[in-house]
């Protein structure tokens, strides 16, 4: 391990831990590519026309365009300069830990990318006819049966574009199951602990949102479930592990009260990360759930995706399924079905987000079942280990058992002033993303950490390291936290500024000016 | 923060002030300086139009912080008279005065409702309790 880094310049406090993971590193300024831009510069250069010149304003009309708007006119170099410099600006899974809590943000396995630029994969075009498409085809089918055993559930769609649009099918999939026994039926029941797309879905599906009150543990009430259920209840969007990474242990029961009043368990599957391999959705009654392949089964996330939302249902769901589906015919080849009288419809077009299921079908096979297990026990005992270097440093709000993610609240810091965003932009002098900030609700000022399996023990040490080290400057120096962060090119920016006046679009000087 | 003792409150964290003649009382209704402390910088408030009906414990719009939107649920029933039109441009004011700045008036329904909102003392007690969570 080096020590010869340079210290970050502005740290007055000796650093506590080993050794600090970041050094200062020149990188060049870089405006916007239209401010490069120069009347007459190309980037290439044609062959001189060898066909009869068309005269386009005779051919389209009206329609013809002559005024392009202002495009950049940059040189080759220029463009490949601009694209570098930005990407050396960034922070990645690839620089280092990312504990951006429920997030899941996973490595991502170079296997999965050398897998998904095979030429037959890469190239294959969605028009292609289903008779030269078969491979690609199997790859759904394997990748469905795959996802279906993990969860234990009995059909699946693949076609959602992401998480939001999984749950939004998902409960499309809720909708057309209650209206086909006469009543879609009024209300979600979702708990206060949850992502803000659950209410969103269920008020886009036209349904009425009802907030379910945590306990002390920061699980569902079930009494006060019980006393909610009606007729009226459609389902009950519920995330398991929660969002402050705990297990929902009466979860049966949660399952069992809905299903007396007919209404569904809808799984929020943002931390299947902490289930994978050791227990089944399925299995304790959930009804529907939508995946991301984008944290639990390592495709890119965060700039890198697209991402992919599966959604997995029971049986009785399965007519409702988003067409086409894929099915085998009798001599063993696939075809798309179309035709399915009770289906809601497309979701997406085409079949979704194809090259992401190839990356998870190859993250699913490389690991195998014992793999994924060891993966969950892994990303498990990671969280454990910063919840117990920090918890004497932070307050922990829940002291109910950690899975995947531990959240801390800011209340110690906050004393001095210092809050869960400062806390967070220091982190970034650091060398780290920062985690997630106050975020979930229900734990004011909350500091939301997933480290996942992907980190090693030397890598954790280090994170650990710097939130102590942040801890104590929290005591001796909150003016040092409150100013970050220093090392980075701009400091703090004017959230609050761009979400009241922001500014969506250049324009040039010439035209802002007139 | 002291917290008016002529405003009665909510569990939701919405204050009302009640004004006018029995029968005819309109309730100017806002949100709590405990509310815009934990939502941090508010940058838009979404509030129902002159003449919609709000409902005592359901939504009546919503307020977007750089940190969230939350729902504002309603401490009483009835017709909203006027809407605070400033806080289209300066949301920001709830941040600095939260209880001088109103977001609805509404026309009271059930004038009844308003005996089982907090006083300003049970308010203070109720977050207490909440942050010592």
């Amino acid at each position: 391990m080096t020590t010869e880094n340079t210290p970050v310049s502005t740290d007055s406090t000796p650093f506590v831990g080993n050794t600090r993971k970041v050094s200062q590193h020149v990188n060049q300024n870089e405006g916007l590519i239209f401010e490069k831009s120069s009347p007459g510069k190309k980037a290439y250069r044609l062959a001189p026309l060898d066909v009869p010149e068309v005269d386009a304003a005779k051919l389209l009309g009206a329609a013809v365009r002559t005024d392009l708007g202002a495009l950049p006119e940059v040189s080759e170099i220029e463009i490949i300069r601009h694209f570098t410099r930005l990407s050396t600006w960034n922070y990645a899974i690839d620089l280092g830990m990312y504990p951006l809590g429920s997030c899941t943000m996973k490595y991502n396995p170079r296997v999965n990318e050398a897998v998904a630029r095979l030429e037959g994969l890469a190239d294959a075009h969605p028009y292609q006819p289903e008779v030269l498409s078969q491979g690609a085809m199997r790859i759904l089918l394997q990748l469905q049966q795959c996802l279906t055993e993990i969860t234990g559930m009995d059909a699946i769609t693949l076609q959602p574009a992401a998480g939001a649009h999984g749950e939004f099918t998902g409960i499309l999939l809720a909708r057309a199951y209650h209206e086909s026994k006469g009543n879609p039926r009024k209300k979600i029941f979702i708990p206060d602990s949850a992502h803000g797309t659950n209410p969103a879905t269920a008020a886009i599906c036209g349904y009425q949102v009802e907030n379910l009150k945590s306990n002390a543990q920061g699980m569902v009430d079930v009494a006060q479930l019980e006393k909610m259920v009606c007729d009226d209840t459609a389902a009950l969007m519920l995330t398991n592990p929660s969002t402050i990474g705990v297990f929902e242990s009466e979860i049966h029961k949660i399952a069992n009260i809905l299903h007396a009043k007919g209404a569904l368990l809808y799984m929020d599957g943002a931390n299947m990360n902490a289930l994978v391999g050791k227990t089944r959705p399925g299995d304790f009654g959930v009804d529907v759930m939508h995946l991301n392949l984008h944290k639990t089964f390592s495709t890119p996330h965060g700039g890198g995706g697209p991402g992919s939302g599966p959604v997995v249902c029971k049986k009785i769901l399965e007519p409702f399924l988003p067409v086409p589906v894929v099915v085998e015919n009798s001599n063993g080849t696939l075809h798309f079905e179309y035709n399915r009288s009770q289906s809601v419809g497309r979701v997406r077009a085409f079949y979704g987000n194809f090259g992401m299921f190839v990356r998870a079908l190859a993250y699913i096979l490389a690991n195998g079942p014992d793999g994924l297990r060891q993966t969950t026990e892994d990303a498990v005992l990671n969280a454990n280990y910063i919840r117990k270097n920090l918890e004497d440093v932070y307050d922990l709000p829940y002291t109910t058992p950690t899975l995947h993610e531990v959240v801390f609240s800011d209340r110690r810091q906050a004393r001095n002033g210092v809050k869960t965003g400062d806390i967070a932009k220091r982190l970034i002098d650091y060398g780290f993303h920062p985690y997630t900030v106050s975020f979930p609700m229900i734990v004011p000022g909350a500091l939301m950490i997933e480290p996942t399996e992907s980190e090693s023990k030397e890598e954790l040490d280090l994170f650990i390291d710097a939130m102590r080290q942040i801890a104590r400057e929290a005591e001796e120096n909150p003016s040092l936290i409150l100013n970050a962060p220093h090392s980075t090119r701009i400091s703090r920016l004017d959230e609050v500024g761009a979400a009241r006046r922001p500014v969506l679009r250049w324009k040039p000087e010439a035209l802002e000016m007139a | 923060m002291a917290y008016p003792t002529r405003y009665r409150y909510t569990r939701e964290h919405e204050w009302i002030q009640i004004d006018g003649p029995i029968g005819r009382q309109i309730g100017t209704i806002g949100i709590t300086d405990y509310a815009q402390n934990s939502l941090g910088d508010i940058v838009f408030v979404d509030a129902p139009k002159v003449g919609a009906s709000v409902e005592a414990g359901k939504t009546f719009g919503s307020v977007e912080s750089v940190k969230a939107v939350s729902d504002l649920f309603s401490p009483v029933s009835g017709t909203v008279t006027a809407v605070n039109e400033a806080l289209n441009s300066a949301p920001e004011t709830i941040n600095t005065a939260a209880h001088e700045s109103w977001i609805i008036k509404v026309q009271l329904a059930k004038p009844g409702e308003v005996d089982a909102l907090l006083s300003a003392a049970d308010y203070e007690k109720f977050i207490s309790e909440e942050t010592a969570h």
